[in-house]
């Protein structure tokens, strides 16, 4: 029982993370693309309890309102529209996936050794520090949105154009042409 | 204990599934799926450095990540329906009008 007390940050970690890789690993061998994006919600669904054990609780809210409640949605949304059932029957994966499988390992092994280097190379900060602002205590929303609206404010405008770009994009490409209209 | 680095290693590996996900499928919404791994995978490194530096910005920049991909699945999706409308297949090597 004391070693499940000790280890308990440990254990909701790995069972997090073992839920995240097995839903990922679903989204590529799943034929049926209504499978892979269940598999990818499960995924969503443990990255939003990762936020919240690395102590940023709005993101993880953020995380299950944008991704398991908007975007899944759309993506199930597309998937029935298109109806994959109705479309001629293909091939999973593409043909030569051993160079694919080769350049993707090189590349993730570089990327494994700079990022244990930066990571080893700085000492964890004091945990209170990500909840004060100018020597101030509060909440890891207020904290966020005070950087959001202070020091990110011309990036979060942008972000709106952009977001309003998509909109009008999504639009534009869904809408049917004019002489099919008739 | 779990450190930075157990995170970084976790990213790491969703990040790989995500590449060889947009790698190897032909299915486009598929490869959209993989292209929303990769994004959180960037996000679980940006919360993990947040933590670790005790710096909010992190957190400031997943909010960023989140809304671009929210934007990239609306265009993504917005081309599937064009390309099945247009060519009847999601298969993206059955879409090679470009390749002379």
């Amino acid at each position: 029982m004391d070693a499940l007390v000790t280890h308990f940050g440990a254990i909701v970690f790995y069972t997090l993370a073992a839920l995240a890789v097995a839903g990922a690993v679903g989204v590529i061998a799943f034929r049926n693309p209504v499978h892979a994006a269940i598999s990818l919600l499960m995924t969503f669904l443990a990255v939003a309890g990762l936020f919240v054990l690395q102590r940023a609780e709005l993101i993880a809210a953020v995380q299950v309102l944008v991704y398991a409640g908007g975007v899944m949605v759309l993506f199930l949304f597309v998937i029935m529209l298109v109806n994959v059932r109705t479309l001629p029957d293909q091939e999973r994966y593409v043909r030569r996936l051993v160079p694919a499988a080769i350049a993707i390992s090189v590349v993730l092994a570089a990327l494994v050794l700079v990022g244990v280097w930066a990571a080893f190379r700085t000492p964890a900060a004091s945990p209170a520090a990500l909840v004060s602002v100018g020597g101030q205590v509060m909440g890891n929303t207020e904290a966020v949105g005070w950087s959001l609206y202070r020091d990110y404010l011309l990036p979060f405008e942008v972000v709106s154009v952009v977001l309003l770009v998509a909109m009008i994009g999504a639009i534009v490409m869904g809408r049917k042409e004019k002489e099919e209209r008739a | 204990m779990i450190t930075t680095t157990h995170y970084l290693v976790l990213s790491l590996i969703l990040f790989g599934l995500g590449v060889t996900g947009v790698v190897v499928r032909r299915n486009f919404i598929t490869v959209l799926m993989s292209l929303e791994l990769i994004l959180n995978a960037a996000n679980i490194n940006f919360i993990a450095f947040s933590n670790h530096l005790g710096d909010i910005s992190g957190q400031v920049f997943a909010v960023f990540v989140i809304t671009i991909a929210a934007a990239e699945a609306a265009i993504g999706l917005g081309i599937i329906i064009a390309l099945v409308r247009l060519k009847h297949t999601v298969q993206l090597d059955q879409v090679s009008v470009m390749q002379g």
